[in-house]
């Protein structure tokens, strides 16, 4: 008995720790823009938006997705094509290009579902590649230049988006929107079916469950938000290229959860922060990116499984936080 | 000019020779990854890393050893198998205990690092291996012109691809691997040494994607990209013919390269998604692929 209400007491304690820690991160982000260059943190926050969502399937439903680029890249193209060709306002054009990512999400995902484990990475990578060829070859995408010069736009006909700092209080407030929503997919009555198809799938088929249609909804909703966050980026930068469709994009966010760690809240954040960092550092080096990702593959997945956020969750806050299910 | 449903007959039989030999290439990758899958139970993400890996070391033989094209057939295989067991033996033999996905990533992380050292020393462009003397020129077959070379690559790939195949189905230690693949422990207890047999699988697939890399040299430029762009298409075969049957990787590896091909000839445009699009439509209709055996 005192044994639980210590382990109930721990449990609080670890979850006071995790909200301040929330609240500290937001007020740092909402302080970032007056120290550090506004785009990068912009940069930042959409590739972490594009992790989480990437991690609702990988992490919280045990699906690798290959082929996540896809969708990312494929919501830039929309949202900059309404923009430029249509005059559509920004906040319409993100909606379109999160629509139209929803939409490639179901295709992709009602082929990939027919098949399990490394079949499903394999089809999820072909599938994009073939949305990458697609990409190549169809006039609206315009090649090898990509669309270029879209412009940022009124918000709602009122906020200036050509500003930095409403551009990045936009940006911040669409982040903090995404990773509320992965938040609560997560923490329902569904997240909860799915993290059961994750962890024995024939259980869940011979609980009742229609397994296929769990998996569908999920990978619809992560393809979705990582269209969100591919819109928000085209809007950002005001450009979107084919760099955002490449295989090596699908394997670069990845990466991210991987390195943040997978199943966490928080990892894929950590991750996208420490990528693109280290990105921008080796930009500048003259030392090859592709090797330094694959390096940090191999050795995270040597030696590093759980990733930072996740090792440190196992070293200090488990035995608080996982201990309920284990010894009590 | 004879004609074949309005295209010219040495244009279509044209096409459909480059089909058959990306096919042959095709074959050739997937009966590797397929071979290593059967026992690893790990997709090697690294196979086109490999397979460019062997074309580029045919090329550094010969640029700066002066060691040609016959030497480089046996010499390249050889070190990209023994590279494929140096890997196995240092990294995958400690993934085979989880989750097959890790194996994935681990090779797609290696094949990252293969390629851009091989972009950090030699750039993107691709660089020419010229055609070995024997084979340059090519024979007037009557109806059309075949380049010597490429008729050697598609016999040669037919070659390895029998070969490999009565290796697996017809030898004693294709037996052994046959068996380990159903149920290791087993095997173990009857005393073969199933660790061996991993390193010496993975080396062997290793050797043939080496092989296939410098087949392809004289065809294809050697480049650190070539391999990428081969991969993913490999990828969609092997959901094509399922990875249950050697034999049904190397029919599948023909037919897709045959396809691609005949889209050329009707429609151009489409020729990079076909392979993808016959991906898509075996998955609506037969989910477990043309020769799949799995759930």
């Amino acid at each position: 008995m005192s044994e639980a209400t210590l382990h109930a007491e721990r449990a609080a304690a670890s979850l006071r720790l995790e909200r301040g820690l929330v609240v500290l991160a937001i007020l740092a982000l909402i302080a970032a823009p007056f120290f550090v260059y506004p785009i990068f943190v912009m940069k930042m926050l959409c590739f972490a938006l594009f992790a989480c969502a990437f991690n609702l399937l990988l992490g919280y439903t045990g699906l690798l997705s290959f082929g996540h680029a896809a969708f990312f890249g494929g919501a830039a193209y929309f949202c900059a094509y309404a923009v430029k060709a249509w005059g559509w306002p920004p906040e319409a054009a993100i909606l379109l290009g999160t629509v139209g990512a929803a939409g490639m999400g179901l295709v992709v995902g009602f082929l990939a579902i027919r098949r399990q484990g490394i079949y499903f990475s394999m089809i999820t990578l072909a599938m994009a590649q073939m949305f990458y060829f697609f990409c190549v070859q169809a006039p609206f995408t315009e090649g090898e230049d990509g669309i270029q010069g879209v412009a940022r736009g009124h918000l709602f006909g009122v906020v200036d988006l050509s500003i930095a700092m409403n551009m990045y209080f936009f940006v911040l407030a669409v982040f903090l929107i995404g990773i509320f929503a992965i938040w609560r997919i997560v923490n329902s009555p569904f997240g909860m079916i799915l993290r059961s198809i994750r962890e024995n799938e024939n259980r869940a088929i011979s609980l009742g469950y229609s397994v296929d249609r769990y998996k569908l909804v999920a990978f619809v909703m992560s393809a979705a938000l990582a269209g969100l966050a591919g819109a928000l980026k085209a809007i950002v930068f005001q450009f979107a290229t084919l760099t955002d469709v490449t295989w090596q994009m699908s394997g670069e966010v990845i990466l991210m959860t991987l390195l943040g760690g997978i199943g966490t809240m928080v990892g894929p954040v950590v991750g996208a922060g420490l990528v693109v960092g280290l990105e921008n550092t080796l930009a500048t080096s003259g030392f090859p990116v592709t090797i330094a990702t694959g390096l940090i593959f191999m050795i995270c997945v040597l030696i590093f499984r759980r990733g930072i956020v996740g090792e440190i969750y196992a070293r200090w806050l488990a035995p608080a936080a996982g201990g309920e299910g284990g010894k009590g | 000019m004879t004609m074949i449903f309005g295209i010219p007959v040495q244009a279509f039989l044209g096409q459909l020779l480059v089909g058959l030999i990306n096919g042959s290439f095709y074959a050739m990758l997937s009966l590797g990854l397929a071979v290593i899958f059967g026992l690893l139970r790990i997709i090697n993400f690294a196979h086109g890393a490999l397979y460019m890996l062997g074309a580029f070391i045919g090329y550094l033989l010969l640029v700066h050893l002066g060691i040609g094209y016959w030497p480089a057939l046996v010499l390249v295989p050889l070190a990209v198998g023994l590279f494929g067991i140096v890997v196995e033996r240092l990294a995958l033999s400690r993934l085979y205990r989880i989750d097959p996905l890790y194996g994935l990533l681990f090779t797609f992380g290696l094949a990252l690092v293969i390629e851009g050292v091989f972009r950090f020393y030699y750039g993107v462009s691709g660089n020419p291996y010229a055609v070995p003397p024997l084979l340059a020129g090519g024979t007037n077959l009557g109806f059309m012109f075949l380049p010597n070379y490429r008729g050697w690559v598609v016999v040669a790939s037919l070659i390895v691809c029998i070969g490999t195949w009565l290796l697996i189905e017809k030898t004693r230690l294709g037996s052994y691997l046959r068996a380990a693949t159903e149920n290791p422990e087993l095997v173990q207890a009857f005393g073969v040494n199933v660790p061996l047999l991993l390193t010496l699988t993975y080396g062997l697939g290793a050797a043939l994607a080496g092989l296939a890399g410098i087949l392809a040299a004289p065809v294809y430029q050697v480049s650190p990209l070539m391999g990428s762009d081969l991969i993913i298409v490999v990828f969609a075969v092997v959901v094509v013919g399922g990875m249950g049957s050697i034999l049904g990787a190397i029919v599948t590896g023909y037919m897709l390269g045959l396809a691609e091909g005949l889209t050329k000839v009707f429609y151009p445009e489409a020729s990079n998604l076909v392979v993808f699009v016959i991906m898509a439509i075996v998955l609506l209709l037969r989910p477990a692929g043309l020769f799949g055996r799995d759930a």
